[in-house]
Order: C-alpha cells, then structure tokens, then sequence
C-alpha cells in the first residue's frame, strides 16, 4: 500500500506529517519525492547503504572537430540549448532533435547524469531519497525511479506500508508521485493560498483516479478559512482525516540534534498517531471493496 | 532591472515577499506570477485581469496515408510519447515535449505538428502594478511553456521587473529566473530552509545571477543560514520575525506592508538596495 503526502502549496508541513505518519505506519518504506528538495533524509537521519548515480536522459554535446558552423542545430532546438556550435547542459532537454538535423554527424546523445539515487536504514524501515543535479529536468522521472526502488525494497523486506514525502506544485513530479498510489494525502492550511492550491491538486488526483483524504495544518490560524475548507471537502466527499494546530515548537524541534525525536515530544505525535488509524481504515476498505 | 524572488523550499514566503515589493515600490512595476502550477499572488494583488490567453505547444499528428509504419519517428523520440501499434503510430500527448525531432527523423513528411492547448496566461492591472500570471491545465506536467508565456507577455517592458518563481530547483524554477539581474533567495533558519537554500544558490551560480538572501522567520530556529550566507559571502538583505498577526493576515492574503508603514519603507529600501547593488537602473534584458 503507497499513501502519497502532497500539498499543492509548498511549506504547508508535508515532510514533518510523512515524518511522524511513518513511526505508527512502521515497518514502513519512507520515500522523499521532492528530489529538487529533498528534506525528508534531513528529519530522519537514515543511515545510507547504496549510493548510484541516475541517469533520466540524454545530453547533446557537439564535436567541435566535426563542426563545421552549419547552425543548423541551433535552428532546430526549441529549448535555445544551442549557440556558436555549444550546447548549454543546462538548457538541453536530451531530445535529439540537433542530432538528426546535422548534416556531418558532429554531434553526439550522451547518457545525462541527471542525479544521485540513495537506499538508506532508517528509524523505522528503509528510506529511499534521491537527489537531482541542479537545474536538470527529468524530475519526474527520478521520482518514478524512487518509487520503482522503494517497491523492490518493499518487496524484499515483506513491507507491506510505503509513506511518499511529494513535491509541491501539480506538474511533473506530483504527477509521478501520485500516479496509482493506494491514497494521496493532501495537507492543506487554513490560508486563502494554501485552499486555492489545494483545489487544484484534489483536480490533478481526481484526474488520475487516486483517492483523496486531506489534514488542516494549523487548522487554528484562521477559523473562517477552516470552516470553508472543510465545507469544501464535505461538498467534494473527501475525507479529513486529521486537524494539527499550530505549534512554534515543531518548527524549532527542526534544528535539534534529533529532529525526529525532539517533534516527538511535541503534540503532534499523538494526533498523527490518531491519524494514521483513519488513514489505514481508508485504505484497507478501499482495497476489500475492489474488484477482484 | 529584473529581481527574481524564489527559494528552492516552499512554504518560506516568497510570494508574501515578492508582491511586498511590488506593492512598496515607489515606481509603477511589471510583477511576473511565474509559478503556474499554484499561483497565489493574485490573491495577494487583487489585479484586474483583462487580458486571457490560451498557451499551446506543439504536438505531432501522424498522417496516416503518408506514414510507412518505419518507425523511425518511434527510435527518434526521447520521451517515448508515440508508439507503434500494429500499422499505426500513436501519439501520448501528456508525454511529448514538443521537440521537433519526430518530425525530423521522418522520411515521408507524415508527421505534422499541431497545437494542443497545455495552461494559458492572464495579465491585468493592479494600481501602479502591471501584472501577468498563468495556470497550468489539470493533468499537464510541463511547466515552462506556460512559464516562458508569462515572461514574454510584456517583451517591450523597461522598467523594475519583479517574477515571483515556484518552489523547487529543476527546469522551471530554471525557466522563471533565468534573464534575470538579481535572484533574491527567501530561506528560513531551519535545516529544510538551508539544505533548499544551498542547491537554489548553486542553480543562480549555474546561471551567473547575483544574490541576496532573506531570511524569514529569523528567531524560530538556530544561525546556521547565517554562517553559511557569512562563509559563501552572500549578502542577508533582510531578517524577518515570526509575527502571529502577519502570519494571520497572510492566511488572508493581506500583504504586510499594507498594514505596517514601517515594512513598507523597509521592502522599499530593499528594493532600491538591489538596484544599487545591480549598479543602477539597467533596464530591461530578457
């Protein structure tokens, strides 16, 4: 079983409510999603056992010995990667669109060293993270290498729960990130910021057919937004499973020399406990009322 | 000039801080909404919009009269958005990146590229600001077209230019600041806000921007964004507190400087210390 934590709007607590999900889901596989900020690994100081470079794409390089200044390359590239017969990695998308176009076969599709792949001992079970080089552009397909490596170590250690830390935002990633998960958690706050995002994120998880549940962080930092938010979810048949309120010493427990163990101690720890609960009985419902 | 307000963790605020400075300008400015698939800073501004558009990218279609069923526009493509299906070509639109190069590699000219509609722009006034902001469609997972159409709404644009970025550091965190003068980093004192502060920093290096960084909520955690700003040499423009009520008016979309005159003079302040540190007013470069 995957339960995907989301947010559409970023900062809302995803990381911290994966975090503390994953003590009362253990023995459980903890996957950071967000490779372009990966903060999971930060909270659970895993111990990391593998290490492998990833590669997403292809990369353009010209052989200037070939060149002849034809620009028929730079003609052709819609991302501006190519200018005076030299390929910007950063700009390249890999598509190859250049390597058909040139008339003396100067340039070359090189394997793209997109990022870094880490399997990992933690707290309560394996944690896979990943890290992508900077600026690259196939983070939706680290995110689909991760989860692909999660469900191997899933499998191997005859794990049967998956909690994955997402990005924020609608677009590639979260879509890789929620595709066929057993239930996407979105966790919202009670802003006018934080519920127009969460709409739009309940829309992309409607869109690929994934069940929704939704925790308020904060919840008591506005109540007329909290009162809308949960009419909304009420109207849209989604189920809140959990209410956090504010509280500063989460944010401080991140600078403790145990994060985990300092958000432990907060109040937190036991409503997400409770959380949990409503989430697992989600789950399994939904699994018994399939199909067979 | 064009000042770039993003910070590789979400969450830290740069939307609050993106539209404070618009809002405390002292010229009229051009704000730039570039994170398409949530944004907020309407919210904030509360522009007119009357201007909408659709955002396209291009997609191929096959003909399948003219098409050989060779292949090699299968071989060709890196995204693998068309397969072959007995004699027929499919197209996976969500997949293609509308690169071109499927149409290159086929030999018969069967492939014709067309238009399929991914997000659109809105653009409008605010006051003195002139505004623009797009949406990615539901479903669609590449950002930067919509991206690159917010930036190219105001091409003739001379003056301070301010683009609000999405969370992030891959392509369109890349796709928003990229042109810009200055890249203003919002980051928080916590272990999130500085491990996401290190890679936005390599990603502004990566592109030859300038740098400064704001720390928000200064006092709720420890120094370690300021030692590591200290060590690297990057300017803190400015330190903000934790204070319940901003975060109470933020919840409704209240900027801070609306409410408090002396944040005012202070975003305005920043705001002209960038343009002094950029060397004056240099104008509009994309």
């Amino acid at each position: 079983m995957e339960i995907a934590v989301i947010s559409g709007k970023g900062g809302t607590g995803k990381t911290t409510v994966a975090a503390l999900l994953g003590v009362y889901a253990a023995p459980v596989v903890m996957v950071d999603a967000d490779v372009d900020a990966a903060n999971l690994a930060l909270l659970l100081q895993p111990r990391i056992v593998t290490e492998e470079p990833f590669y997403g794409g292809r990369v353009a390089r010209i052989d200037a010995a070939q060149c002849n200044l034809c620009g028929s390359c730079e003609d052709v590239c819609r991302f501006g990667a190519v200018a005076g017969g030299v390929v910007n990695p950063l700009l390249c998308e890999g598509c190859g669109a250049c390597y058909h176009v040139c008339p003396v076969g100067a340039i070359v599709l090189e394997p793209s060293p997109d990022g870094c792949l880490y399997g990992a001992e933690g707290p309560y079970g394996p944690v896979v993270h990943a890290e992508l080089s900077v600026g690259r552009g196939n983070s939706g397909k680290l995110v689909t290498a991760v989860r692909q490596r999660a469900r191997e170590m899933a499998g191997r250690g005859g794990i049967a729960w998956t909690i994955i830390d997402g990005p924020p935002g609608t677009g590639c990633p979260v879509i890789a990130a929620v595709s066929r998960v057993d239930l996407a958690l979105v966790v919202t706050e009670p802003t006018r910021a934080a519920f127009h995002d969460l709409e739009r994120v309940v829309d992309v998880v409607n869109h690929f057919g994934v069940q929704v549940a939704v925790c308020i962080n904060r919840y008591d930092l506005h109540p007329e937004f909290r009162a809308a938010i949960l009419d909304y979810c009420r109207a849209a048949g989604l189920p809140v499973v959990g209410e956090l309120p504010t509280v500063l010493e989460a944010s401080r427990a991140l600078v403790a020399e145990k994060p985990l163990c300092a958000l432990m101690q907060t109040k937190l720890a036991l409503m997400c406990a409770q959380m949990w609960r409503k989430i697992k009985g989600l789950v399994v419902e939904a699994t018994a009322c399939e199909p067979v | 000039m064009i000042i770039a307000v993003a910070s590789g963790k979400g969450g830290t605020g740069k939307t609050t801080i993106a539209t404070a400075l618009a809002l405390a300008a002292e010229r009229p400015v051009l704000f730039l909404d570039c994170d398409v698939e949530e944004p907020n800073a309407f919210l904030y501004l509360k522009p007119e919009l009357t201007v909408r558009r659709p955002v396209y990218r291009p997609v191929p279609e096959v003909d399948e009269e003219a098409c050989t069923s060779c292949g090699r526009c299968v071989d060709a493509c890196a995204y693998h958005a068309l397969l072959a299906l007995g004699k027929t070509v499919v197209v996976l639109k969500h997949m293609c990146h509308g690169c071109g190069a499927c149409a290159i590699a086929c030999p018969t000219g069967a492939l014709r590229e067309t238009s399929h509609e991914t997000g659109y722009v809105e653009a409008g006034r605010a006051g003195a600001i002139t505004f623009a902001h797009g949406e990615l469609g539901i479903g669609e997972a590449m950002a930067p077209p919509v991206i690159r159409a917010v930036k190219e709404m105001y091409p003739d644009w001379e003056g301070t230019c301010i683009i609000d970025a999405p969370p992030g550091t891959a392509c369109p965190v890349l796709e928003a600041v990229r042109g810009s003068d200055f890249c203003l980093l919002v980051s928080e004192p916590t272990p999130f806000g500085l491990h996401d502060l290190r890679r936005m920093v390599e990603v502004a290096r990566a592109l030859n921007l300038a740098c400064g960084v704001i720390i928000n909520r200064c006092d709720l955690g420890d120094d370690r964004v300021e030692r590591y700003c200290r060590e690297e040499g990057l300017p803190v423009l400015l330190r903000i507190p934790y204070l319940p009520e901003v975060a109470r008016w933020g919840a409704e979309a209240i900027s801070f400087v609306a409410r408090l005159e002396s944040w005012k003079t202070q975003m305005a302040a920043l705001l002209s210390r960038v343009e002094e540190m950029l060397g004056g007013d240099r104008g509009h470069q994309r």
